[in-house]
Parts: C-alpha cells; sequence; structure tokens
C-alpha cells in the first residue's frame, strides 16, 4: 500500500533542510486540519448529491479521501504565496478560504457563483485570495504555475507559486518544459504531485514507465520527496520545508503526496478498473480525517462532544451553501455577452 | 413580469417598416405560433407570429403607424396568473432595442423572439477600440504637417516595444533568441542592451511550455509579450494561447485578466516550404477572447504593436517575414498608437473595392496602380485587425462601389476571405452588383520549388482578373 510510504527524500542534490518536522504539528493545528478537511468532505459529498438530482450539470470531480493534501499544505503556506491546480479543485478553493457558498453557487449554474456561473467545477478563480484556478486540460497549470513564479520572481515579491497537478499530468510535456524553465530561472514554485494512483482509469503502473514521482525532476537538478498524503501532519512539515528552499532563491522543489481518491474519476466513472477491496482498505485504514480524529480523541484528549461540535459546524456551513446554491438566480441572459474581452 | 413583443426585421437589412395590423386586440387569448399582426415594408408584408402564450395586455403601437424601428416593443404579453397590474412591471425598454445585429434578426416567417438575448451593438466599444465610424469624412491619423520618417517594419516593431517597455515595467520579452542573438529576425536588436536580461528574456526552444509561462505571468499581472520565431511553431503551445489566454476571462466571470502580446512571423517567407509557410489569419480570428492584428506597413506596425501591449487583453500579431525589410513613412511622434478594430482606406476609389491586409496588400495596391491605368478606379481596404472585424469600413465602401475582392495569402477555406464575403452577403446584400470574389493562396500546401511557391501564391495577375471579372470589364 502506498499510503504507508514514508517521506522518502531520496533524491539527488540538495535537499529541503530545515528542523520542520510533523511532530510540530500543535493541538490547534490539529483542530483547525480537522475542520478544514470535514469541510471538504462534506462539501464534496453535498455536491455529489446535488450532481444527482440534476441541480450541477457536466464535470464534476470529487475530491474526497485526498482532503490532508491541500489542507496541510495550505496551513504552511504565507498568505502572498498563489495556489493552481488543474480540473479537481473544489478542495483547493475551500483550503485557500473561498466561500462555500460561492463555490457551490457556481457548480450550480448561478450568477452569484465564482465566475458568475460561466465557468463550472474547473473554473473558479479567487485574485483575493490568491487561487488563479481550477484549469480543465491536463498538464496546463505547471506551466501557468511556472508563470506565477516567473512574475514572482520578476517583482521580487517573496511569494511562492504552488502548482498542484496529479500523476495523470506528471506525463504531459509541458510538465517537464516548465521544470527546465523553473530550475534555469530558479523560480520560486514547489510541485505538488498528487499521486492518487489512477490518472482517470488508467493506473500509474499502467501509465507511468516510473512511478516514483518525485523523482521526475532529477533530469533538471530540481530535489524531490515522495510524502505520505494521508496524514496531514507530514503533508505540512513537508512542504513548510519546500515553501523555504524555493522562497530562499534555490529554485523549484517536488513533493510527490501519495494519497487516494475513494470516488470516481468524475460522476461517470464506472469504477471497473479497481477493486471495491482496494476502496474499503484505504477508507477504513488510512483515512485522513479518521486519523486526525483519532489523534485529537486519544493523543490531544479532546472531547467527543467538542468533536460534535464541529461536526455540526461544518455540516450547517455545507447545508447553507445548499441551499444558497439552489436558491440564487442563474445568471441574467446579458451575462452571454460579458466578459468576453475587457 | 409581461414579455414584450418586439418589432421584427423582415430581412437583414431592414431598419423600420409599417405596423400595418392587429390580428389580436387586447384581452384576446395568444398561442405559440398565432399570427398576432402584419407588418410591411416597401418590399414585403410579414405575419408575425407569437413565440409565448398568454394574453395580449397591451397595444404600445397603434396599427397603421409607419416608421417604426426594429426591435421597438409593439405589445406587451401578459402570462398565466398576470393581470394588467402588471403591465407596469414590464421591462421598461429593456436591453435597449439596439439595431439587432443582422445574424439574430427573426427570421422571415415572422416568429418573434423577445428572449434570446442579443450581442452587444457594437462589440468594439470596449476601451482602446475604435468606435464604429459613421459617415463622418475620415479624420486623417496623424495631425496635418506631422513629420514623416522612413523606417522598415522591423524597425517599428522594435520601437514600439522599446517605448511601452521604458513606459510599463511590467512589459517584457520573451521567446527564442530574443536576447543574445538579437532576434531570429532581428526584430528585438538593441532590446538586450537597453533593458537587460530580466526584461528580454531568452527562453529554451519549449513553445508550449514557454507560453505557458507568459500566459502564467500574464494571469499574476505582468505584461508578457511572447515572441514566437514563426507563428508555425505556436502551433506547439495554441492549447495555451487559447484554452488559458483566450478563456480564463471568460470562464473567471471577468475576475482574472491576461494582458499579454503573442506576436512573430507569420504565413509564407520564401522557398520554407509548408511547415513553415502557413498564415494562420483565420484560425485566430475565428475565437473569441482576444484579438487578432495582422499590420501591413511600418505604420501599422507601429501603432498597432503599441496598442496590443496597453490591450488589456491577449492580443495576437501577426507579422511577415518578408515585409519585415519594407520601408514605409511613420509618423515621428512621442507616442503614435492606433485603434484596434479599425481598417483603414489606404487607396480611395470608386468602382471596386479591394479588401486586404497584411502582405495581402502588397498585391492589392500594386493591382490597384494597374488597375488605375486601365480606368478602373478601386478602393483598397487594409484590414489592420481581424478580431474584431471592421466590417463596417467594408460595407460603407462597398455600398459607393457595389463590387468587391478580397486578397490574402492564406488557405481560401474558411478564411478572412469567406468571412467578409459572408458577411456582406448579410449585411450589403442589396448593394452587391456582382459576387464577392476572394484572391487567396491555393489549396495545397506550400510547394518548395521556386515555380511551384510562386503558383501556390496569390499575384497581382490574379486581382486584376478577379477585379475586372466583377466590374464585367474582363
Amino acid at each position: 500500500m502506498q499510503a504507508e510510504a514514508k517521506v522518502t527524500g531520496d533524491a539527488k542534490g540538495p535537499k529541503a533542510a530545515t528542523s520542520k518536522t510533523a511532530s510540530d504539528f500543535s493541538v490547534e493545528d490539529y483542530r483547525r486540519a480537522y475542520e478544514e478537511m470535514l469541510l471538504i468532505r462534506r462539501f464534496e459529498e453535498k455536491a455529489g448529491q446535488l450532481y444527482g438530482m440534476g441541480l450541477i450539470g457536466g464535470f464534476c470531480h470529487l475530491y474526497i479521501g485526498q482532503e490532508a493534501v491541500v489542507v496541510g499544505a495550505q496551513m504552511a503556506m504565507q498568505e502572498r504565496d498563489q495556489v493552481i491546480t488543474g480540473y479537481r479543485d473544489h478542495g483547493h478553493m475551500l483550503a485557500t478560504g473561498m466561500d462555500p457558498k460561492g463555490v457551490m453557487a457556481e457548480l450550480t449554474g448561478r450568477a452569484s457563483g465564482y465566475s458568475k456561473g460561466k465557468g463550472g467545477s474547473m473554473h473558479m478563480f479567487s485574485v483575493e485570495k490568491n487561487f488563479l484556478g481550477g484549469h480543465g486540460i491536463v498538464g496546463a497549470q505547471v506551466s501557468l504555475g511556472t508563470g506565477v513564479a516567473f512574475a514572482n520572481r520578476y517583482r521580487e515579491n517573496g511569494a511562492v507559486a504552488l502548482t498542484y497537478f496529479g500523476d495523470g499530468a506528471a506525463n504531459q510535456g509541458q510538465v517537464y518544459e516548465s521544470f527546465n524553465m523553473a530550475k534555469l530561472w530558479s523560480l520560486p514554485v514547489v510541485y505538488i504531485i498528487e499521486n492518487n494512483k489512477y490518472g482517470m482509469g488508467t493506473s500509474i503502473n499502467r501509465a507511468s514507465s516510473t512511478t516514483n514521482l518525485s523523482q521526475r525532476g532529477r533530469s533538471f537538478d530540481i530535489p524531490g520527496e515522495q510524502v505520505d498524503g494521508m496524514e496531514v501532519e507530514k503533508v505540512h512539515a513537508a512542504v513548510e520545508r519546500a515553501l523555504e528552499y524555493a522562497r530562499s532563491g534555490n529554485g523549484p522543489y517536488i513533493l510527490e503526496m501519495l494519497t487516494y481518491r475513494y470516488r470516481g474519476h468524475s460522476m461517470s466513472d464506472p469504477a471497473k478498473y479497481r477493486s471495491r477491496e482496494e476502496v474499503n482498505e484505504y477508507r477504513q485504514k488510512h483515512d485522513p480525517i479518521d486519523h486526525v480524529r483519532k489523534i485529537l480523541l486519544e493523543t490531544h484528549k479532546v472531547s467527543e462532544d467538542e468533536i460534535k461540535e464541529i461536526d455540526k459546524r461544518v455540516r450547517d456551513e455545507v447545508n447553507t451553501a445548499a441551499e444558497f446554491a439552489q436558491s440564487e438566480p442563474e445568471p441574467d441572459p446579458a451575462e452571454l455577452w460579458t466578459d468576453v474581452v475587457r | 413580469m409581461p414579455t414584450e413583443i418586439l418589432m421584427p426585421a423582415l430581412s437583414p437589412t431592414m431598419e423600420e417598416g409599417k405596423l400595418a395590423k392587429w390580428l389580436k386586440a387586447v384581452g384576446d387569448d395568444v398561442s405559440a405560433g398565432d399570427v398576432i399582426a402584419e407588418i410591411e415594408t416597401d418590399k414585403a408584408t410579414m405575419e408575425v407570429e407569437a413565440v409565448d402564450e398568454g394574453k395580449l395586455g397591451k397595444i404600445l403601437i397603434e396599427e397603421g403607424t409607419e416608421g417604426v424601428p426594429v426591435n421597438t416593443p409593439i405589445a406587451l404579453l401578459l402570462a398565466e396568473g398576470e393581470s394588467e397590474a402588471d403591465l407596469d412591471a414590464a421591462p421598461k425598454s429593456a436591453p435597449k432595442p439596439e439595431a439587432a445585429p443582422a445574424a439574430s434578426a427573426p427570421s422571415p416567417t415572422g416568429s418573434l423572439s423577445a428572449d434570446a438575448p442579443k450581442p452587444p451593438a457594437a462589440p468594439r466599444s470596449a476601451p482602446g477600440v475604435a468606435e464604429m465610424p459613421d459617415d463622418q469624412p475620415d479624420e486623417p491619423e496623424v495631425p496635418a504637417g506631422t513629420e514623416m520618417k522612413q523606417m522598415t517594419v522591423r524597425e517599428a516593431l522594435r520601437d514600439a516595444m522599446a517605448e511601452e517597455m521604458r513606459a510599463d515595467g511590467d512589459v517584457f520579452l520573451m521567446g527564442e533568441e530574443v536576447a543574445e542573438y538579437q532576434g531570429a529576425y532581428k526584430v528585438s536588436q538593441g532590446l538586450l542592451e537597453e533593458f537587460g536580461s530580466k526584461r528580454v528574456v531568452d527562453t529554451p526552444i519549449t513553445e508550449h511550455g514557454f507560453t505557458g509561462v507568459g500566459v502564467g505571468a500574464a494571469f499574476a499581472g505582468l505584461k508578457p509579450i511572447v515572441e514566437f520565431m514563426t507563428f508555425n511553431f505556436a502551433m506547439q503551445a495554441i492549447d495555451q494561447i487559447i484554452n488559458s489566454a483566450a478563456k480564463t476571462h471568460y470562464m473567471s466571470g471577468g475576475f482574472i485578466k491576461c494582458s499579454i502580446v503573442f506576436r512573430g512571423a507569420n504565413g509564407a517567407a520564401a522557398r520554407v516550404a509548408a511547415q513553415h509557410s502557413q498564415d494562420y489569419a483565420a484560425w485566430y480570428a475565428h475565437v473569441p477572447g482576444h484579438r487578432v492584428i495582422q499590420p501591413y506597413s511600418a505604420m501599422d506596425a507601429k501603432g498597432l504593436l503599441k496598442a496590443a501591449i496597453r490591450d488589456p487583453n491577449p492580443c495576437i500579431v501577426l507579422e511577415n517575414e518578408i515585409l519585415y525589410g519594407h520601408s514605409f513613412d511613420v509618423p515621428v511622434m512621442d507616442d503614435f498608437v492606433l485603434p484596434i478594430g479599425k481598417a483603414k482606406v489606404e487607396k480611395k476609389g470608386k468602382d471596386v473595392t479591394i479588401v486586404s491586409f497584411g502582405i495581402g496588400m502588397t498585391y492589392a495596391m500594386k493591382a490597384a496602380e494597374e488597375l488605375a491605368g486601365m480606368g478602373i478606379d478601386a478602393e483598397v481596404i487594409n484590414l489592420r485587425t481581424l478580431r474584431p472585424l471592421d466590417i463596417d469600413t467594408v460595407i460603407k465602401s462597398v455600398k459607393k462601389t457595389n463590387r468587391c475582392v478580397t486578397v490574402e495569402e492564406a488557405f481560401p477555406t474558411c478564411s478572412i476571405s469567406s468571412e467578409i464575403g459572408y458577411q456582406l452577403m448579410e449585411k450589403a446584400f442589396d448593394y452587391l452588383d456582382a459576387p464577392v470574389l476572394r484572391v487567396t493562396g491555393k489549396d495545397v500546401p506550400m510547394p518548395y520549388a521556386a515555380n511551384l511557391e510562386k503558383l501556390a501564391l496569390p499575384n497581382v495577375g490574379e486581382v486584376i482578373d478577379a477585379v475586372k471579372a466583377v466590374t464585367y470589364t474582363a
């Protein structure tokens, strides 16, 4: 099971060397992580439900199972740092602090959605939260995120661009074109590869000649490490080190997060390419939210009541978002013609 | 809210008509498809059919009224459950009946559609873009008496970039061989020396990647100029140009800005064969969300590239290697900028309109000169911008000459010529005395052999022949 993989960091070249470790994660950190991960989980479950009711159309790629990656990374970031990702993006939006109401309203195609109902699931943005999408073409966000890092270096603003992509995108040509330029120009970018083991329905073993994706930067001398992406404190520590490395002018860093998605690739997934047992193994033994709940209850002696209070708060927030997304009006027909050019 | 029934158009060119007769009275029930009124122009009579069902609540234009402009509300239809009391809630001249673009005018069967949104009347009303020309005499582009200086297109492009880089620290140039090599075609000569390697950036040979990097930098607020050594290589990057640069503003509901210029040599050079000889004008002009410019003269190059760099949208500037070395007069001004979206009448004439752009203009101008010797006075229009297309200037000319020939080096199918021919048919049908003819590159991959290449490209003789055909002087 890849979820058992430990931080290996066997890349040649400089390591992100600081003292940050998973044990620095405090009880407050766990509390925050629990609530944010749960928000993503419940939000995605609700989105799946609304999809089934025909209220969300088109594409809808759920993030359930991978919550520790984006929450752990976000907790390591500074406010000025930017996030850019691919099409499985709802979790990233919520983690950056975007309003669940606006995200859900975009999913239902309403005027008060983040893109006024014109983008949908894969295309939302928040300049305020430094979230630059939401991109539907597999791998495109890697070059774009490298460009955001280019702008950071140009402006010497001290920001790092966190650029997420999946194991599927890791085989796209422009990823390597971007790696080359990022290293060549020492751009402040951290590439986070969310390896959930399947690019749509094709397992990584059937798509990739080498499956340790953290080493994909070797020919460009970009260091990388594998991280257990099911444990938020490990993600947090690794991202904090990588950000510091990139921010200090060393150039790009690659983190391969070993994670797993419970749901299908999209809503129309036939689920024929993997076994029920495999999915259950992750759900039951490696669930990132169970992991945090257990630590809160057992290690930090947080009460059941407090956990329930968080659960209720999250559920209410998601319900509010869902109601909002169903009651808001669709975009005005005149919006068809706006925002084409400025 | 009651639905407005609008005055329909009988034809794409109809602007007003007479409301001849009401066939329904106030209070009558109306079903979709019912004939509710008759309208007429000097050419024809048409029945107006209802699209929605309801009750005729109010007649706004009495029968017998003449000169009712197209898209004027003529009646209000009450939906089920609405009463006369709701009539006041009617959208007071809702989206102003802006001269409905003919494309979306009601079909001649007369069915009315009040709910199909219409594009804004002047889609090129965005900042920095020319307003629709009216019938006033053409204003000179440069103040009378302005000193002119001869320079090549290459120098004009370089000066445009240098001036904009001096004015705005967010503007930078990136591409293959733009810095130390001084530009594969020497367009960026001297820029590295003036602006340094931070702002004049040599990239690896990696079009897809560096185009994405440029677009990402634009999302983050910089104003990149991305040079393609030639646009043939931009095919490797066209996903980033179209899917990321052109569409993200719309897909984000207008929140993400992308001010970026993609420029470089486009079209055929000489003896470089099929992979290096394509004109991408129609490819890019097809897509909404960006602007497409193809300069002809040094004046075009200077004024339009400066406008493109300042424009808040992605701009594709399609240059031409052969034109790089041609010299033209350029006004000596501190800040000479041309409007995007406005064509130029390069030569006035009355017998035929020749429409072209970019290097096509060289054939058009030469042909016009020779035609003058044959007693045919051609008007030559240089489109300059291909999206938005200044069709109004073309129509204004065709209304005068009643004939049109288009000239371009690209393939004929789905070309800019095709579009102009279509739009003239749509918007100036009644003014045409001959079919619109096009002179284009031949529908074959560009051959290498000198004789075949010459045959594949358009030539002045073909333009003259086409003009003779449309003027029936062959």
